[in-house]
């Protein structure tokens, strides 16, 4: 047992942001954890990020506020950032920081992990292949979400990703039930609005007794958004891999934690990125989102569904951007189809599932669903072509074929697109587009197989 | 202990040491208790400034630094094929059985099975002069691959002693007569290009069995193709398509900071496939390194080049070797991060302003050459490296430096990827530099007329890019005949020809043959048509042809068969226009 006073400081030289320095430190390490001891007894917790001889720079989760040199004591824990694990946890709610709130007190540890997460060797990964059915025709028909798969949501301010999130959290289920599932969701810097209707999720879906909730306010600290996914993130792989559970990770707002990354950043006078971001965003997104899949010769799985808020609606933005670049896909809403009053708003073009493939197809979902899905794209996008020439020329000035395309893609938005609270089975799906299909030229209908056609096209308009 | 070397700052992937007087520059290092693998990148006095290859939490102050003495390299031998490496080289099987499911830190394993006797059977006998790059002798690697255990650059001398038999990496096959041990291992500086007798020009195209590819914008044995796009534009799908189909005997795929995901997927997939060639297990001439984005940032930096040193290896053998590298972007990314640590002046986009000049050398190090050693022997590397531009735009620093020293650009566009329309490379914006250096093989091996053919299939689609600029202004009812079939033709070109799926069985693999085949049907069918409606033929008649619909699935048609099937066709399409129009 070392000294327990050499461990305390009173050395505390600068405090920039949320940034303390700390001076004549003999023994710390990356990572490691301290607490902050304020004159009045209040206490902050903090993360060593730097050390540099005997300095320690450490990033404080909490305000700043009456940090003072001359009376603030810096404690080390010797310990780095972790979480008690227990199956009781399931149920629990914990503010961003990890702290039970509740009022169910703290949790009694079966395991305590480190929150940092460790990269799975890719050798171990097992291949995802099980569809989610989430009754929603634009993902369950067009970019299939499957166990193990990280998908975000790419929203715009005033976009109703909460409200898709929770038709999945409610609806979402894996066509052979027979599986323990759970949620984790992660709040951070959601309005308290936003966290209501979240937790009424829960509590109406049923799905409070298998959730473990952590919440970051938007009044919350700032810095602690970088400490709550990874919580989350620790106790959804818990569940899986240590409980074998099918384990649903709902991250929201990214867009929330990137300027709590920021903040850090600028604090650290780094030379920022694009926007202002840190060069190292990617690498940092990477530390979370790649704790999503499953392993081989265990049974449980992590599914990741991060929300993010596109500023200006811009797909290019690096939260998007370098989101993209990692997950498998996303989910892109559309402001024009929110304004048409169509819900879910998908724009299904930008949208994309690339485990898709090895989620459906013959004895997962039907034989006939990757080419159906082919060509309800090529339809679509053929036919947003045509309205932005109708746009122009004017719509009498279009052929008949480029007419049957627009025409196609109103009703594709008005009646695939659009279905309100309706939760559909994936056979609707596949018939709601096989209907839309049967009012297209049958030469049009390239990417489709002969044989498909004739087994699936609504008969009596066949050959029209 | 006061004297020795520790560590003194750390921040992130990269730490400072002190009292490191006589290290040098990237010297291999050992950091902490643990005995983390790093190099020394910076040094300032007895100060030294280390990027440490695996997860630097929970590093200290004052930790011990130790020295090796030596460079970061990589270990070239039999056992290579068929592995799966980190980084720097760690085989992850070997990580997996030292720490289970997750990667940890600080285990040093052996990079090729030291255990594992090889069957060496000498070709050369004792009295042989001998230099860098003789063959000594050959060991069956894989069914796949016949390894030459070749002298290593830079030893000479007569040999004294050679044996025969079986034989770890680690004993010796034959000793020199200056005493010098020649063992089936090599080390290698994985920065340094291997040496080469000489540098050829290009003269054969690396085929991919990708149509867009070898037909409009082919690359060269031993040029280099980068391929930038956006996410999900199709980057990973159009390497890993390459990987299983390019007609070179080894492949090396780098995961250079990309998905785990994608990695399981390849060492899934990759087991199962069949050579297209051979018909054998692709395994047993590929090589895979996984470097996740969540694995450390400074073994992603390494990765490519440990792809390389490798890719080298056995292009001194004489083989042909694909080196895929995904993603670049992330490797130049590493680099960016690693040196803001060392505060270095960045330039543009934070990058530091050395980013092109390492990517130029990278790129060089692909190329056809002469052996060492054996001049009349030749290998090659072919590199194809996936670019992946913030927001997909190319104006960025990663895309236009690599398209300064690349030959071949194959540019991914999100109108065609959101269209499903794959592989989605813009035929607009695509170049292929060598494509003039590669015609005489394609008019001796595709077709005498190949080259005539291309630019025909070029003009049909270059017209109706005009085409449909205009199309947009007037409306499509306000075209002419003539203009609504040229674009129909060229639609029938896009559609038929230029989309190929890499799922299909007869489709995903396209052989030059198969692709001479399809080309000249398209043409022949807009010559027909060009010549029908040039004579009166209504347009109506054109976009109601029959024999659209197969003309279409033709790409699909097994091979068995496909020249009756092609026939058939040809005669119902002259039978169809033939009504007083041909
Ligand atoms: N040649 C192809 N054939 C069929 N689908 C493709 C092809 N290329 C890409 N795709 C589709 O596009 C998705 C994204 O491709 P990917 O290569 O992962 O993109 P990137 O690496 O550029 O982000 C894939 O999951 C797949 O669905
Ligand atoms: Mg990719």
């Amino acid at each position: 047992m070392k000294d327990l006073l050499v461990r305390a400081y009173r050395t505390i030289e600068s405090v920039r942001g949320p940034l303390v320095l700390v001076r004549g430190i003999r023994e710390a390490s990356l990572g490691e954890m301290v607490t902050l001891e304020l004159e009045n007894g209040q206490k902050r917790a903090g993360q060593v990020i730097e050390l540099h001889g005997t300095y320690a720079t450490i990033q404080v989760f909490g305000s700043t506020e009456k940090i003072s040199p001359a009376s603030t004591v810096v404690h080390f824990r010797e310990e780095e950032a972790s979480i008690n694990l227990s199956p009781l946890i399931l149920g629990r709610a914990f503010s961003g920081g990890g702290e039970p709130m509740d009022g169910g007190g703290p949790i009694a540890p079966v395991v305590k992990r480190g929150i940092s997460g460790a990269a799975i060797n890719p050798i171990r990964r097992d291949v995802p292949r099980d569809f989610i059915q989430t009754g929603i025709s634009s993902i369950d028909g067009m970019n299939t979400l499957v166990r193990g798969q990280k998908l975000p949501i790419f929203s715009g301010a005033g976009l109703p990703a909460n409200e898709i999130a929770s038709h999945i959290i409610s609806h979402a289920k894996v066509l052979r039930e027979d599986d323990a599932f759970a949620i984790v969701f992660a709040g951070m810097g959601i309005t308290s609005v936003e966290a209501e209707f979240f937790n009424k999720t829960f509590e109406m879906s049923g799905a409070i007794g298998h959730s473990v909730v952590f919440m970051n306010l938007a009044d919350d600290p700032v810095v602690e958004r970088l400490l709550t996914p990874r919580f989350a993130l620790t106790v959804a792989e818990y569940l899986a891999f240590d409980l074998g559970m099918h384990v649903l990770a709902v991250l929201s707002d990214m867009t929330h934690y990137c300027n709590a990354l920021r903040e850090v950043s600028s604090s650290r006078e780094e030379i920022p990125g694009r926007r202002g971001y840190p060069g190292y965003m990617y690498t940092d997104f990477a530390s979370l989102y790649e704790r999503a899949g499953r392993i081989k010769g265990l049974k449980g799985s992590v599914t990741q569904m991060p929300i993010l808020t596109m500023p200006d609606d811009d797909i290019t933005h690096p939260i998007a951007d370098l989101t993209g670049y990692i997950t498998e896909g996303q989910i892109v809403l559309d402001r024009a189809l929110h304004r048409k009053g169509i819900f879910p708003p998908i724009n299904v073009l930008p949208s994309l599932s690339r485990l898709m493939g090895l989620g459906i197809g013959e004895g997962k979902t039907r034989e006939d669903h990757r080419q159906w899905s082919d060509q309800l794209y090529m339809c679509y996008a053929r036919g947003m072509e045509q309205r932005r020439v109708a746009a122009i020329i004017g719509e009498e000035s279009l052929g008949d074929t480029e007419r049957s395309y627009l025409r196609f893609s109103d009703e594709f938005e008005k009646t695939f697109i659009n279905q309100r609270n309706e939760t559909r089975p994936m056979e609707e799906t596949l018939r709601a587009g096989w209907e839309l299909l049967s009012s297209m030229p049958e030469q049009e209908l390239i990417r489709i197989s002969r044989e498909m056609i004739s087994k699936y096209l609504p008969r009596g308009k066949e050959g029209k | 202990m006061t004297n020795t070397p520790r560590i003194s700052g750390i921040s992130g992937p990269t730490i400072t040491a002190e009292l490191m007087r006589g290290c040098f520059m990237h010297e291999v290092v050992r950091v902490g208790w643990e005995k983390l693998l790093g190099e020394i990148i910076r040094i300032d006095g007895d100060l030294a400034v280390i990027q440490v290859y695996e997860e630097t939490l929970g590093l200290k102050i004052g930790d011990p630094v130790e020295r090796t003495g030596e460079l970061l390299s990589v270990e070239l031998g039999p056992g290579l094929l068929g592995g799966i490496f980190d980084g720097i080289q760690r085989p992850l099987p070997s990580l997996y059985e030292r720490w289970g499911d997750y990667i940890s830190k600080g285990a040093i394993v052996p990079r090729l099975d030291k255990i594992r006797k090889w069957r060496f059977t000498p070709v050369a006998k004792a009295g042989d002069r001998v230099e860098g790059g003789t063959v000594l002798g050959t060991v069956e690697e894989t069914p796949a691959i016949t390894h030459r255990i070749m002298v290593p650059p830079c030893v000479s001398g007569t040999i004294a002693a050679i044996n025969s038999g079986e034989f770890t990496i680690a004993e010796p096959v034959a000793e020199l007569d200056d005493g010098t041990r020649i063992t089936m291992r090599q080390r290698w500086n994985i920065r340094e290009p291997r040496p080469t007798a000489e540098r050829l020009g290009f003269n054969v195209p690396m085929l991919t069995g990708q149509r867009i590819l070898d037909t409009l914008f082919p690359v060269a044995e031993g040029g280099s193709a980068i391929i930038p796009g956006g996410f999900g534009t199709g980057k990973t799908v159009l390497e890993q398509t390459i990987a299983k189909f390019a007609a070179a005997s080894v492949i090396i795929y780098i995961g250079c900071g990309e998905r785990g995901n994608e990695m399981s997927d390849v060492l899934h997939q990759f087991p199962l496939l069949s050579d297209p060639y051979t018909g054998r297990p692709l395994m047993e001439r590929t090589i895979l390194i996984a470097n996740t984005s969540n694995m450390p940032v400074a073994a992603r930096e390494a990765s490519i080049y440990t792809g390389m040193a490798m890719a080298e290896y056995y292009r001194d053998m004489g083989l042909r070797v694909a080196l895929m590298a995904d993603s670049t972007s992330r490797w130049a990314e590493a680099l960016r991060e690693i040196s803001s640590r060392l505060e270095e002046m960045p330039g543009e986009e934070g990058y530091p302003t050395y980013l092109a000049s390492r990517l130029a050398a990278f790129y060089e190090r692909a190329g056809r050459f002469r052996c060492l050693g054996r001049k009349e022997e030749v290998g090659a590397i072919t590199v194809i490296g996936a670019i992946s531009p913030p927001g997909g735009d190319f104006s960025e620093p990663v895309t236009q430096a690599s398209m300064r020293t690349a030959s071949t650009f194959w540019a991914l566009d999100y109108d065609l990827a959101y269209q499903r329309h794959f592989p989605a490379i813009n035929w607009r914006t695509s170049y292929s530099l060598v494509a003039p250096n590669l015609s005489r093989w394609f008019a001796e091996n595709a077709a005498t007329d190949w080259g005539a053919m291309v630019e025909e299939a070029n003009a049909i689609l270059q017209r109706e890019e005009e085409l449909a600029d205009i199309a947009k202004v007037v409306g499509i009812d306000a075209m002419g005949e003539k203009e609504r079939v040229e674009m129909e033709l060229a639609r029938l070109i896009r559609e038929g020809y230029l989309r190929q799926s890499s799922t299909h069985p007869t489709d995903a693999f396209c052989s030059q043959v198969r692709q001479t085949k399809l080309l000249a049907m398209f043409l022949d069918y807009a010559r027909t048509v060009s010549s029908a409606v040039h004579k009166g033929c209504p347009l109506e008649t054109v976009l109601r042809a029959p024999m659209v619909e197969a003309l279409l699935r033709a790409r699909e048609m097994p091979e068995d068969g496909l020249d009756a099937e092609l026939q058939s066709l040809r005669e119902e399409v002259r039978a169809y226009f033939g009504k007083g129009w041909a």
